[in-house]
This record gives C-alpha cells, sequence and structure tokens, in this order.
C-alpha cells in the first residue's frame, strides 16, 4: 500500500536550505506518492514552508534533488542520466522527468504541472473570481490566442479555447460551491471561500501535484469538513496528487495516505498516519518534550484524544 | 462620511486658534524667500530689497481661508467661501486705493458670495447625510458615456469651423483638439505599463523622443514618407522599450522607477550632445509636413484644396491632422481594450494584482512585464512620430522630465487602468493648462506688469497636489471585469491593487 | 597623478552636496516608503533661502564677518528650509498617507513642479550670482599643476562631516532615531507601542530639509550662482546615488553620493563634460543589475 516507495510522483532527496548562517531544511528526504494525499507536518518553524518553497521554484536549494516523475514510475537510472545532463527536464522512456531544483518558478507550474497555494492567500483581489480562474489557464489560452496574434482577431480557433477555459472555470465553480458569486471581486469573498477558491484556482492549471500550505486554516468546523471531502474528490476523481502542509491534525489524520514530520529542519517520521500518531519522537517534537517517562504520558494522552475523533 | 458631532458644529475659538497657527507658519515660510526679494543693479551687483507686502498678503489669505475651512463643515461651502472672501478683500483694496465704485461692486459680489456659503453650510449641516448611490450600473453608464464622447470628438472640428470660421477654429482644434488628443494617446499608451500592469515608469518619454527622432531623421535624411514611418517608429520604440526592459524588469518597482527615469534622461542628454546625430539643441527643423496620403496641403494645383475644389486655408491640415490622432488613440484603445480581454491582458492585470502567485501559476513574469513594457513604448512611438510631423520641429527640449510626470499624472489621476478615466485626465490636465494661456484679461485687473503666463505652472504643480488629495485614486477607480458569466458588475477601487513592480 | 589628487579633492566636494541630499531621500524612503519627488526642489529653495539671508546679513545689517555671516546663514536656512518641509508633509503628503502608493508620487511631483514656479514668480527667472566667499587657495603640491584646495571645499567636507557625525549619533542614540527606526520596521506596531508616527514622520521632513539646505547653502557658496532650475538635476543625481548605495540605508546614501560625485568629477575630466549624466547613471544601472539592493541596502528576502 505504501505507494510513495513503489510509484513516487516526486522524489526529494539530500535537500538542504541555507538562508545565510541559518539552516532551514537540511539532509531532508521524502517522496510523494501517485495518488496520494501526503501530510508534511511539524511544529511550527520546522521548515515545512520553505521545503513547499523549494519545490515550487520560489527558492532555490542550497543542495538536493528533486525529481517529478509526471507520467511513468520513475527509473532512478533515468533520473541518475537526466541530472548527469545538466538539463532541466527530458521525455524519459519511463515518461517526463523533471528535475525541479534546476526550473524556475513558473516553468515548475507550466511545465512539470506543480500547483501550490499559499499561507497567507494570494487571490488576485481586484479581479473577479471568474477571472481568477481564467488567469490560471494562462498558458494554455496563450497558446490558443497564437500568442496573442489569433486572440486580437478573434479567430474560431481562440473563441472555441476560451470557451472551453470557461467551461471548466465554471466547471470548478459548482465544485467549490462558487457559481452565484462568478461576477464578484475575489477579494469580497468570506475567508472560507477564498481558500477554496485558491485551491479551485490551482487545480485549473490541470497539476500533476498540488501543493496546499494549510488549507485548513482559521476554516470553522462546516468548512473544514468540507475542505476534506473536497480534497478526497481532487484525488479520487481527478487523480491529481496532493501534498499538504497542515496544523489541523483531525484534517490530516482523516485525509492522508502518507505522513512526513519535520522538525528543526529535519525528518523525525515518515509512514502512515496511523504509524506516524504513534511515534514517540513526533509526540515528543510537539509537546516538546525529551523525557521518556513524559513521552509515555503523553503519548497516551494523545491517544486518548486521538481516540475521540473517527 | 460620519464626522463626529462635535467636528459638525464649527467652534469659533477653535477655528481662530487655528488660523492664527497657520498664518504663523504661513509667515514663517514667507519670511526670506517672498518678503525679499533678490535684484540685480546696475553693476550687476545682486542686492536685495524688502518687499513686505507679499509677505502680508501671504498671511491674510491664509489667515482667511483657515479660518473659512474651520467655519465650515461642508466642502462646497468653503470652495464658495474662500473665493468670495479673496473677491471681497481684493475689491475692497480697489475701492480704496483705484476706482471707489468698482471697488464697491467687487466687495459686494464678494460678500454676497460669502454669504451665500454661509448659509448654504447651515443648510448642508443639517441635512441628513447622503446615501451613497448604488454603483452596480457604472459599467453600462460608462459605455453610453464613451459612444457620445465618440461622436462628440468626430463633430468637433466641424462644429468649431462652422462656429468660428477657419481662422477662429484653429487654435480650439489645434491647441485643444490636436494637443489633448496627443496626450489621450500617451496617457493610454502608459496605461499599459503603469495602469495594467502596475510598472511604475518614470521615463516614458523617452519612448516619445524616439518616435519623434525616428520620423524627424528617416524623412530629413533619407525622405522616407510619414506613412512609412510611422510604423518604424512604433517598432523602434517597442525595440527600445525591450533594450531597456530586459536588465531592469527583474527589479523592484522604486528601483525600476529610478532606472526608467535614469533612462530618459540619457536619451535626452545623447540628443542634446551627440550634434551629428541629432543636431542638439537645434533640433531638426523643416521636417516634412504631413500629406493627405501623398497629397500634400498645399495652395498649389496639385494640392488637397484644390483637388477637392476647395478654396485653401491651412485648417485643412490642422483638421486632418486631428483626425489622425484621433484615430492614432482610438487605436491605442482599441487595442488595449482587446488585449485586456486576452490572456496577456489579464497576465498584465494578474501581475498588478499578485506577481508571486502569478508565477505560482506559470504565469512567465518576466515576459508578460517586458511586452507591456514594449507595447507601452510603442504607441509612444507612435505618438512621438505624430508629434514630429506636427510640429515640423523636434528638439531635446520637449522631452523632459516634466513630460512624463505630466503623463504620469494623467494615469494615476484617471484612475489606474481605467481607459475612459485617463481620458478624462488629459482633458483636464492639458486643457486647464491651455486654458489658463488665455488669462490675459487678469491684466486689466492685477495692471499691465502682472504676467499671467508666469503662473501657469505653478498652477499646473499645485492642480496636481490638489487633484491626488481630492481623489487619490484616480476619477474612476473601479475595475472593468474583462469576462463574466452572468453580469459584469464593477470591482470597487478600494479591492484592486497598484502593483509594486 | 596630480590631476587625479585635483580631481579627488573636486569629487569628493560634489560627493558630500550628494550625499547630503540624499539622505533626505533614503529616510523618507525608508520610514514612508515614498520617493519624494520634491526633495530636490527643497534643496533648490534652500539655496535661495541662503542666498536671501546671507544678502539681508551683509547688505541690510551690514555684517562684515565672514564666517560669522556663514555660520548665521547655515542655522536659518537650515531653519526655514525644515519648516518648508514641514509645511510641505502637512499639506501634500499626510492626507494621502495610506493610500494608494503612486498618489503621494504625483502629489510631491505635483510640489516639485509647484516650488521651481513659485521661486522663479518671486525671485524672476534669472541666475542669481552670489558676491564669492571663502576663496583662497591652499596648495597641497607645488608646481604649475599643483594641486589646490580651496577654503570652500575644506568648509564643504568639514561641515558635511560634522553635520553627517551629529545626524548619525541623533538617529543611533536618541528616543527620535528609535522611533524613527521603529517606524521604519513597523509603522503599525510602532504607533501601538506608543510611538507617535506622525510626529515621527514629521521630523524625518524636518532632518531631511534641514541637511537639505546644509547642501543648498554649500551649493551656493561652491557655485556662486543660484537659479530655480537648479533642483531638478541635483534631486535625480541625489536620489540616484540613494539607490545606488541601497535606499532607506544612510550610509548607503552618503557613499553613493560620494561615488557619484566622484564618477562626474572623473568622467569630465578625464574623457567629456557632455556625457557624465550618463556615466553616474549607467553606473547605477549595472550596478543594480548585479546587486538588485544596491551597495548597503538590505537584500530583501521575498515573503512567499
Amino acid at each position: 500500500m505504501s505507494r510513495w516507495l513503489t510509484d513516487p510522483l516526486l522524489t526529494v532527496e539530500g535537500l538542504t536550505m541555507r538562508f545565510g548562517g541559518l539552516t532551514a531544511v537540511s539532509d531532508f528526504h521524502f517522496s510523494v506518492g501517485r495518488g496520494d494525499i501526503t501530510a508534511l507536518i511539524g511544529p511550527n518553524g520546522a521548515g515545512k514552508t520553505t521545503v513547499f518553497n523549494c519545490i515550487t521554484g520560489f527558492y532555490k536549494p542550497t543542495q538536493g534533488r528533486l525529481a517529478l516523475a509526471r507520467t511513468g514510475v520513475a527509473n532512478p537510472v533515468e533520473v541518475e542520466a537526466l541530472t548527469r545532463s545538466g538539463r532541466r527536464f527530458a521525455t524519459m522512456q519511463s515518461g517526463d522527468l523533471f528535475l525541479l531544483e534546476r526550473m524556475a518558478d513558473h516553468e515548475i507550474a507550466q511545465r512539470a504541472h506543480v500547483a501550490r497555494t499559499f499561507q497567507n492567500i494570494r487571490l488576485f483581489a481586484g479581479m473577479t473570481v471568474l477571472e481568477n480562474l481564467i488567469v490560471a489557464q494562462h498558458n494554455a489560452l496563450m497558446r490558443a490566442s497564437g500568442l496573442t496574434l489569433f486572440g486580437l482577431f478573434n479567430t474560431p480557433g481562440y473563441r472555441r479555447a476560451e470557451r472551453a477555459a470557461m467551461a471548466r472555470a465554471v466547471g470548478w465553480l459548482e465544485r467549490i460551491n462558487l457559481v452565484e458569486r462568478a461576477d464578484d471581486p475575489a477579494g469580497a469573498l468570506p475567508y472560507g471561500d477564498q481558500r477554496r477558491l485558491e485551491i479551485a484556482r490551482a487545480m485549473c492549471i490541470d497539476p500533476a501535484l498540488l501543493c496546499l500550505d494549510e488549507p485548513a486554516a482559521g476554516l470553522n468546523p462546516r468548512e473544514s469538513a468540507e475542505l476534506t471531502t473536497l480534497l478526497r474528490s481532487i484525488r479520487d476523481d481527478d487523480g491529481v496528487s496532493v501534498l499538504l502542509i497542515e496544523h489541523d491534525m483531525s484534517v490530516v489524520m482523516q485525509v492522508s495516505d502518507h505522513v512526513v514530520v519535520l522538525d528543526y529542519g529535519r525528518k523525525i517520521a515518515d509512514g502512515a498516519p496511523q504509524a506516524v500518531r504513534e511515534d514517540p519522537k513526533v509526540i515528543a517534537a510537539y509537546l516538546g518534550v525529551d523525557d521518556e517517562a513524559e513521552v509515555i504520558a503523553a503519548e497516551s494522552e494523545i491517544a486518548a484524544i486521538a481516540g475521540d475523533s473517527p | 462620511m460620519a464626522a463626529p458631532l462635535d467636528q459638525k458644529r464649527p467652534d469659533l475659538s477653535r477655528a481662530l486658534v487655528d488660523a492664527g497657527f497657520a498664518a504663523l507658519v504661513t509667515f514663517g515660510l514667507s519670511f526670506p524667500i517672498l518678503a525679499l526679494r533678490t535684484e540685480q543693479d546696475m553693476q550687476n551687483r545682486l542686492i536685495v530689497e524688502p518687499r513686505w507686502s507679499w509677505s502680508v498678503i501671504a498671511v491674510m489669505v491664509v489667515f482667511c481661508a483657515r479660518l473659512l475651512a474651520g467655519l465650515l463643515s461642508d466642502w462646497r461651502a468653503r470652495a464658495l467661501a474662500i473665493p468670495g472672501a479673496l473677491i471681497a478683500v481684493f475689491g475692497a483694496h480697489m475701492g480704496v486705493t483705484q476706482a471707489l465704485t468698482h471697488g464697491a461692486g467687487i466687495t459686494a459680489l464678494g460678500l454676497a458670495l460669502l454669504i451665500g456659503a454661509f448659509a448654504l453650510d447651515a443648510r448642508l449641516r443639517d441635512a441628513p447625510a447622503p446615501v451613497a448611490a448604488p454603483r452596480a450600473e457604472r459599467a453600462d453608464r460608462s459605455r453610453l458615456i464613451s459612444m457620445a464622447g465618440l461622436a462628440a470628438l468626430f463633430l468637433f472640428p466641424f462644429v468649431m469651423l462652422a462656429w468660428l470660421g477657419p481662422q477662429g477654429s484653429l487654435k480650439w482644434i489645434n491647441n485643444y483638439g490636436v494637443q489633448i488628443l496627443i496626450y489621450v494617446m500617451l496617457g493610454w499608451g502608459l496605461n499599459i505599463v503603469v495602469g495594467l500592469a502596475g510598472l511604475l515608469d518614470l521615463g516614458y518619454v523617452a519612448f516619445y523622443a524616439v518616435g519623434a527622432y525616428t520620423y524627424a531623421l528617416l524623412s530629413t535624411t533619407f525622405g522616407l514618407s510619414f506613412w512609412i514611418c510611422l510604423p518604424l517608429a512604433g517598432v523602434l520604440a517597442a525595440f527600445w522599450g525591450v533594450i531597456l526592459g530586459f536588465p531592469v524588469l527583474r527589479l523592484r518597482g522604486d528601483y525600476l522607477a529610478i532606472v526608467t527615469l535614469a533612462f530618459g534622461e540619457i536619451i535626452r542628454v545623447v540628443l542634446i550632445n551627440w550634434t551629428d546625430f541629432s543636431n542638439g539643441y537645434a533640433g531638426i527643423s523643416s521636417i516634412p509636413r504631413v500629406t493627405f496620403f501623398g497629397v500634400p496641403f498645399t495652395a498649389a494645383d496639385d494640392g488637397f484644396a484644390a483637388m477637392l475644389g476647395l478654396e485653401f486655408t491651412p485648417i485643412h491640415r490642422t483638421i486632418f491632422l486631428y483626425f489622425l490622432i484621433l484615430c492614432l488613440a482610438l487605436l491605442t484603445n482599441v487595442v488595449t481594450l482587446r488585449l485586456r480581454a486576452l490572456p496577456i491582458g489579464r497576465a498584465w492585470e494578474a501581475l498588478r494584482e499578485d506577481e508571486i502567485a502569478c508565477r505560482s501559476l506559470g504565469v512567465n513574469t518576466v515576459n508578460t512585464k517586458l511586452t507591456a513594457f514594449a507595447l507601452g513604448a510603442m504607441f509612444g512611438g507612435f505618438a512621438g512620430a505624430f508629434f514630429a510631423v506636427r510640429q515640423n520641429f523636434v528638439s531635446p527640449e520637449s522631452f523632459t522630465f516634466i513630460e512624463s510626470a505630466t503623463i504620469l499624472a494623467i494615469v494615476v489621476l484617471g484612475g489606474m487602468g481605467s481607459q475612459i478615466g485617463v481620458a478624462l485626465a488629459a482633458v483636464a490636465m492639458i486643457g486647464g493648462t491651455e486654458i489658463l494661456r488665455e488669462l490675459d484679461f487678469l491684466k486689466q485687473i492685477f495692471g499691465e506688469s502682472f504676467d499671467p503666463a508666469q503662473y501657469r505652472m505653478l498652477i499646473f504643480g499645485l492642480a496636481m497636489v490638489v487633484m491626488m488629495i481630492w481623489k487619490p485614486r484616480g476619477l474612476i477607480s473601479s475595475r472593468t471585469p474583462s469576462i463574466f458569466l452572468k453580469k459584469r458588475t464593477a470591482v470597487a477601487g478600494s479591492l484592486v491593487r497598484e502593483g509594486r513592480g | 597623478m596630480e590631476n587625479f589628487l585635483q580631481q579627488l579633492v573636486n569629487g569628493l566636494t560634489l560627493g558630500s552636496i550628494y550625499g547630503l541630499i540624499a539622505i533626505g531621500y533614503t529616510m523618507v524612503f525608508g520610514i514612508i516608503g515614498m520617493v519624494n519627488f520634491a526633495h530636490g526642489d527643497v534643496f533648490m529653495l534652500s539655496a535661495f533661502i541662503a542666498l536671501i539671508i546671507f544678502l539681508a546679513l551683509t547688505q541690510l545689517l551690514g555684517l562684515a564677518s565672514m564666517p560669522v555671516a556663514f555660520l548665521i546663514v547655515l542655522v536659518a536656512a537650515m531653519a526655514f528650509t525644515a519648516l518648508w518641509n514641514w509645511a510641505i508633509e502637512r499639506v501634500a503628503y499626510r492626507p494621502l498617507r495610506g493610500s494608494f502608493r503612486l498618489a503621494p508620487l504625483i502629489s510631491a511631483i505635483g510640489m516639485s513642479i509647484f516650488l521651481s514656479n513659485f521661486v522663479q514668480v518671486v525671485q524672476g527667472p534669472r541666475n542669481k550670482p552670489v558676491p564669492p566667499m571663502f576663496t583662497d587657495l591652499i596648495h597641497l603640491t607645488d608646481g604649475p599643476l599643483g594641486v589646490t584646495m580651496s577654503y570652500k571645499q575644506i568648509l564643504i567636507m568639514a561641515v558635511t562631516a560634522a553635520l553627517l557625525l551629529g545626524f548619525w549619533f541623533v538617529v543611533q542614540k536618541t528616543a527620535l532615531g528609535r522611533a524613527q527606526r521603529a517606524c521604519e520596521q513597523d509603522r503599525k506596531m510602532a504607533s501601538l507601542l506608543g510611538v507617535d508616527v506622525d510626529r515621527t514622520i514629521s521630523l524625518t521632513f524636518v532632518i531631511g530639509a534641514a541637511l537639505a539646505a546644509v547642501a543648498g547653502t554649500l551649493y551656493m557658496l561652491y557655485y556662486g550662482v543660484v537659479n530655480f532650475t537648479d533642483g531638478f538635476t541635483p534631486g535625480v543625481k541625489a536620489f540616484t546615488a540613494a539607490v545606488l548605495g541601497g535606499i532607506g540605508s544612510l550610509p548607503g546614501a552618503v557613499i553613493g553620493g560620494l561615488l557619484i560625485g566622484l564618477i562626474e568629477t572623473f568622467w569630465s575630466a578625464y574623457f567629456s563634460s557632455d556625457y557624465k549624466d550618463v556615466a553616474a547613471f549607467s553606473v547605477l544601472a549595472v550596478t543594480l543589475i548585479f546587486m538588485p539592493s544596491g551597495l548597503l541596502g538590505r537584500p530583501e528576502v521575498e515573503k512567499v
């Protein structure tokens, strides 16, 4: 069942990120299984968002390899060959292979199809909900508009592409229950709706991997439940792998297939949710205790709490 | 505008203290620069002469204005009262020193305004606060306004011609019509860069200069016609836009501003100093005039007038120039409006809203910025070529920083991104400064030594400050969405961001 | 070699003036993130104020001692220019605080146009020649091409150095400096912690204007002529210096000013004075491409 070992979509090896003298992430290894919901958890300041920023190209990692096998099972020999070739991406026998650490942020979204959301929501506040979803389809529409030339004359081909983009956007609006607000500015939506809209916008780039940075932060219990349903549907209906950073343990435990725990920039646990939950090192990291006896006490406490939630 | 109650009921003693403080500050401000005037004497030595009257007048004006502003709570009443008080004081002064009857009349007028203002204020103060009108129908209304405006623009020269004749209408069509339209076009061009893409460009005039010199040099050295040079001017300006943009568009906003400003200055310094190329300060003169697609506007037998069997008058060329710039400006507008509804235009606006989000969605921000920069430059280049063909003369003095600042002010005052707003702002700013040229009648009031032309730029600068304070987000701050599902509803200006690139 | 030393002296003199103006740009930018376009014209205004006060002292009051006159002129120009900038901030910028970024910029450009035309209207458009002062030369090396330094140049460098030290003390050691740096970091938080933000910003404008007035007085002294158009070019150069040094950084502004002064003088001396502006701007552009935050600016970490 551990798909992250048999069929990893993303393989991160030896990821290290230093800012001046500060090492935010050090020698981090993990993989995201194809079709999994993977949760990256850890206490505040553990370096989770830094890992996200490295994966999505906003930071250039100091060291490490981030290989994404978009279409087929990654072959380590091919990854090695691509690394040596000095190229950023290539179509190999096993499928399209991307080395994310070599690619610019927009390239990662455009070519490797990795989408993301942000911890502090980054919608285009002054544009309408619909426009937000259309901008997300920029590259597809840009191609259809012949780099603007066909678009300027409104050729039938471009009109068709625009209609398709519109249909896709409306489809997503229906899924997140915002059709009624399509023509309202995104900045005027309530917080919970903005969170869902940001996820829908990321989905509009047709991602292979969707990275969500604390999608449940600030949501009320009903909205959290909706989010859980949405994430499952993205995994099951759209076949998109999800990597999420989350503090809300009930969301993590309910939806994830695989949990990776980061503390002080190092991985301390990696496995199925149940196994991670019972890992004393994780409990210690969350509760900040060192003493063995206290760990055991805390462990049973957590088990009691966890037992309450379904 | 829910002002607290104690602010609504003005208080005389507080207003007096406030006005006294303002008067004191004014006295401090005016002491060296107004109260003492430097003058060269017969031996060319600089001497200083006291001129206390100016200082006293300034202090009095500020005191009165501040006092009235303190006593009146509504801005409309203030706007009426302050000129009223000034007119009354001026009339009293005139009555004492020059003509009693004239003075008394002017004083009465001023007092009447003043009393009217107080009455208005009293009424407004007791009236309930107006409820903000719903803004949903804005988009439809602005469409109607633009259609009517377009019709008026096409009829304008003919109406003027019929009304004032070829002599009288020349000034209106040329100084107002053509002049304003040039700035409308420049404003629309810069609007792509600043208003849509949110990039601060302080050197836009450089592209205007590139366009103007392209036509000036190609036509005088190689004899190329305007219609060949026009596209070339646009292409060259766009090329320079890319050359400049490529290294600097990675920089963050304020750095971009200084580099663009520096670029504008470099172009001007090169034009001044590289005399073999540009003839330096002297500029390039006798640039070929515009022709009606090959037919010259002359009194000759093959001229435009003779061809149509009309009597020759120079107004034909002016009207042609008017329609030429109108078409160029409308082309800028149509292209911009179309681009806004295309992926590239949406990417510009998205870039202005949030660059990081753009990158996360796969938008190549460098290319997107470059296209905005190049397109804005291209329209600047077109306008430059038109400027050269209209003036028949170009020199570096036409391309100073003030021009860039004026165009930028038009874009910001228009409300960033709004096409109609930019056009209105151009009319207000350029039309306004042109009207200031007509103030010669003030000589009759203030005496022959008074030169109103001196005050033109002074008032222009003050107007920029006042208009920004009055409408910081511009005349039309709401944004029209580029695409809609059910209904196009304008986005309130407070949600729209201005970018920081 | 001698030419080199001579140009070094000249360049440092000019650079001192740019540095003093640049501090005003960089401080205002640091605290409210606004490019104060009117600052160059405030500098020009201060030169006029200095000139008028100097003439009033020597002609109307008959003061004969040059050093005393210079001191009074310096202090008075600083005071009156500070008052002007205080009033400008109150009228033209404070109502726009927290508004769109470009609104205060346009307001400042309007203020700049207003100030230069105001001076033109009230003092006339012609060049104002100043009676020469402190013209004695010191010969640093002998010979026909000997390196000389005038009393003026010594005065300019000495005054600049002294005032910069004093200013540095204010920013580093006093409560005002702390408030200023706090506002720079986070204005909202500073106000929550009891810093009077409005007053701090006002004082920033006052200090910036006072330093610009020092530059204005020295400029009048050095060039011996002032004109109402003199604000723009030194203003743009000083702004360039502030960006080159890393906008927001006070030592950066001074170093940037000195560099721009040196580049201009050396370029004029060894190549052509026609293109000295191009040289200064090109150095800026090249520096920014390789060091996007300027020489001493804090590198901006992109918050994602």
